[in-house]
């Protein structure tokens, strides 16, 4: 149930009606020459997302490697998660060999499967995996019911 | 505070040749590699991975760069919503020209980014020789 932003890349003018946005990514795919090799390991979105849930919580890993921890705004308005920041490049005007990791603004939005208590969500990014936790409301925790003899 | 948007890339695996023993999955990790006048620098990207599961070797000029990721899972009990990472094990390995000081070289880990920095041998200063008068 999340939002995925696709792959856009720049060369798309905003003009391109969605059948030839279509047409193109179908084009790319067709034109992939190493289809031993496995078709996605992840997905074409920043930062990639591991989502689990307990009777209690939701917890929210994400994978943002050299992203600066202030640099990362968390926003929950209802069930919306929102995971936004901006990786900056470290070797500003250095001569490069080779630049693999990609630097830039991002921005994640998810919907939460349940109604959450916002005030008690907690985040922490520790090795470059932000872990965010949010604790299920009340009322969508399972309750047990104890049965009773008579 | 630039206006690029971050451009997004898929994790590569490592082509192994066999079976592999472990069931982790290795990872080639994304690197930077840029150069001043002093040193060159490398960046690799490694999300996931601590600064003691990180292994650098240098033997006759290649570069062998391991993370591995601790053992604490604690999923086990969840139920799993959306996985579109999966943790995995790095490795990648690079020749190391002979211009650098291959003692020198200095790595720090942070935000599951690695930093190598190799220096570079300076050369040795022209020395000149003032020629005396008899």
């Amino acid at each position: 149930m999340s939002i995925i932003r696709f792959m856009d890349p720049p060369f798309f003018r905003p003009g391109l009606s969605d059948f030839e946005r279509m047409r193109r990514e179908m084009d790319k795919l067709m034109q992939r020459k190493d289809y031993n090799t496995p078709f996605s390991v992840g997905t074409p979105v920043f930062p990639p997302l591991n989502i689990y849930e307990d009777n209690n919580n939701i917890y929210v890993k994400a994978e943002a490697a050299g992203v600066e921890a202030d640099k990362i705004n968390i926003s929950v308005e209802g069930d919306n998660l929102t995971i936004s920041g901006e990786r900056e490049q470290q070797g500003k005007d250095m001569s490069y060999h080779r630049q693999e990791i990609e630097t830039g603004k991002f921005s994640r939005a998810v919907t939460l499967p349940t109604k959450i208590n916002i005030d008690a969500v907690t985040a922490r990014f520790k090795n470059g995996i932000l872990a965010i936790t949010l604790p299920k409301a009340e009322e969508v925790k399972p309750k047990k019911i104890e049965v009773t003899i008579n | 505070m630039s206006d690029k948007e971050l451009q997004t890339q898929q994790k590569r695996e490592v082509q192994q040749e066999g079976e592999p023993t472990k069931p982790m999955r290795q990872f080639i990790p994304a690197v930077d590699i840029y150069e001043d006048d002093k040193s060159v620098t490398l960046l690799a990207e490694m999300p996931g991975i601590s600064k003691n599961g990180v292994e650098v070797k240098l033997d006759d000029g290649s570069l062998l760069i391991e993370g591995s990721i601790p053992d604490d899972d604690k999923t086990a009990d969840r139920t799993i919503l959306l996985q579109e990472f999966e943790a995995g094990n790095y490795i990648r390995k690079f020749t190391v020209s002979e211009t650098i000081d291959q003692d020198k070289i200095k790595a720090v880990m942070s935000n599951g980014i690695l930093k190598l920095v190799l220096p570079k041998i300076q050369p040795a200063k022209p020395k000149k020789i003032e020629i005396k008068t008899a």
